[in-house]
């Protein structure tokens, strides 16, 4: 009978598959290799039983504050900047539904030929902008009473994580930027108006620390009161969501004269 | 992290939040000008490098220097890392090619020195008992499981960096022969033999003592 060599057993033992049914077979029928094997496999499951000391439950922490004095700011690329995937993702989504505004316009042409055609082209584009824009005040609304009731999560707590919350706010931001530039280059100065103060809070959140003290995190929630952003946010929610029905029970009027725009740009 | 009152519906939308901060979105930031995002990573893998950095080195303060070292390097080339690949597996291998440095860096050293005690190479772990987590009732246990440490620690300390390297790689990561070859710039065949050679060299050393005390574990992690 031909034995393995140490060579051949080591690397089985370390995860060498080529042999592997070979010698399962052969260390089975010969008692010499099977004890080579077994002291083999004693060093090593000792080896395995060598820790490593635990560096302290704040490693990650210092490790971080030991090499962020030391890391220079990158010199941003414009690629970098724009083609951010949740950039792309935002400008994606803008540009589906603006494709969508313009099928759905040439859809709707042949079957109301009565109707003006840059009426309703302009009422479509509207109503893709409603939808959209209404969905993110949603979002925005429930992320700012999410904010604004938040509390350490022990009593003494002296550092809150907001990493997760300014994440939010970020993505927020993006497509704010994006309504807010659509409302206004379709003359909705109301809902552009709001979607420009919603920015300046969705900013604030976003470039804060990300470990705040309790007093810090009272001084924002204080900020996103005293702005009144949250009742402008709901405001013109309600005013979105009612807007459909308005346009179609005055479908004609011209989008220059269009009551619910008129209505809210004057608020 | 704050506890938000809407329970159940922004734990999605967190869970959510939480796993679009992947890493490949943390590097585009980093790229982006937010020298911040880097925290995440930085939190996310350092323990795991230290692991890694800790048993290549043999000592705390050369694994430090290696974790630090590996995530400025990491940082400095984050344009050429791709977006497909796992960060971790990244700054690993960066970690993997200093400590090799660092350790070569340090042979020599070593060699141009009078070696002053035989059982303190490479400035390596001081008070074995520093580790000691349940020492249990047993005195010569203890002192049995304090000696292998010792024993341990010192054959890890006469193995090559390329040995130590390959083991450490191979039997504590379960990295794969290819993996190794590229960070030890080898081939594959090489590699396994290198494999080979220190678990050869360890087992020469530890074999005796683990024959004469079948008992004895090494401190720090009895169970």
């Amino acid at each position: 009978m031909k034995h393995f060599t140490e060579e051949e057993l080591i690397s089985f033992r370390e995860g060498d598959v080529q042999q592997e049914q070979r010698i399962f077979a052969h260390v089975a029928e010969c008692a010499a290799c099977r004890a080579e094997l077994n002291r083999i496999d004693a060093v090593l499951k000792a080896l395995d039983e060598f820790s490593v000391p635990d560096p302290g439950s704040d490693y990650e922490l210092s490790v971080w504050r030991q090499i962020a004095p030391r890391l220079p700011q990158k010199r941003v690329r414009w690629r970098h900047s724009w083609f951010e995937p949740r950039r792309l993702s935002a400008f994606g989504a803008l540009a589906a539904t603006l494709l969508a505004a313009f099928f759905l316009g040439r859809w709707v042409r042949p079957h109301s030929p009565a109707a003006p055609d840059p009426l309703n082209a302009q009422q479509v584009r509207e109503r893709v902008l409603v939808v959209a824009a209404g969905d993110h005040l949603d979002r925005s609304e429930m992320f700012l009473v999410e904010l604004e009731h938040a509390q350490p999560a022990a009593p003494g707590q002296k550092v809150i994580n907001i990493s997760a919350e300014q994440q939010r706010a970020e993505d927020l931001l993006q497509e704010n930027r994006l309504y807010r530039q659509t409302a206004a280059s379709e003359g909705d100065a109301g809902l552009a108006s709001v979607l420009d103060e919603l920015e300046r809070v969705l900013v604030d959140i976003a470039h804060s620390p990300g470990e705040i003290s309790p007093a810090q995190l009272q001084s924002i929630q204080k900020r996103i009161e005293s702005r009144g952003i949250l009742f402008k946010v709901r405001v013109i929610g309600k005013q979105l969501e009612q807007r459909p029905q308005r346009q179609e029970d005055a479908p004609k009027a011209a989008p220059q004269s269009n009551p619910v725009v008129r209505e809210r740009n004057k608020a | 992290m704050i506890r938000m009152s809407q329970s159940a519906g922004s734990l999605a939308v967190r869970e959510a939040a939480a796993t679009r901060e992947s890493d490949a979105i943390a590097v585009e930031r980093v790229l982006a000008g937010d020298r911040d995002s880097y925290r995440l990573l930085v939190e996310r893998y350092s323990r795991y490098v230290h692991r890694l950095a800790y048993r290549l080195t043999g000592n705390e303060h050369d694994a430090e220097e290696v974790v630090q070292e590996a995530f400025l390097r990491a940082y400095q080339k984050l344009e050429k890392f791709e977006a497909r690949s796992n960060f971790g597996t990244w700054v690993y291998r960066i970690a993997a090619n200093y400590a090799i440095d660092r350790m070569r860096q340090r042979q020599k050293e070593e060699s141009r020195k009078e070696p002053s005690d035989p059982h303190d190479l490479d400035g390596g772990e001081q008070d074995p008992l520093a580790h000691v987590v349940d020492a249990g009732p047993n005195p010569e246990r203890l002192m049995h499981s304090v000696q292998l440490r010792s024993r341990m620690q010192q054959a890890l300390n006469e193995l090559s960096y390329a040995e130590r390297t390959a083991f450490v790689m191979r039997h504590w990561d379960g990295c794969g022969i290819e993996e190794i070859a590229s960070v030890l710039r080898s081939n594959s065949s090489a590699t396994k033999n290198t494999v080979f050679r220190a678990v050869q060299k360890l087992r020469r050393a530890l074999e005796p003592f683990l024959e004469a005390h079948p008992q004895a574990k090494a401190l720090g992690t009895e169970r």
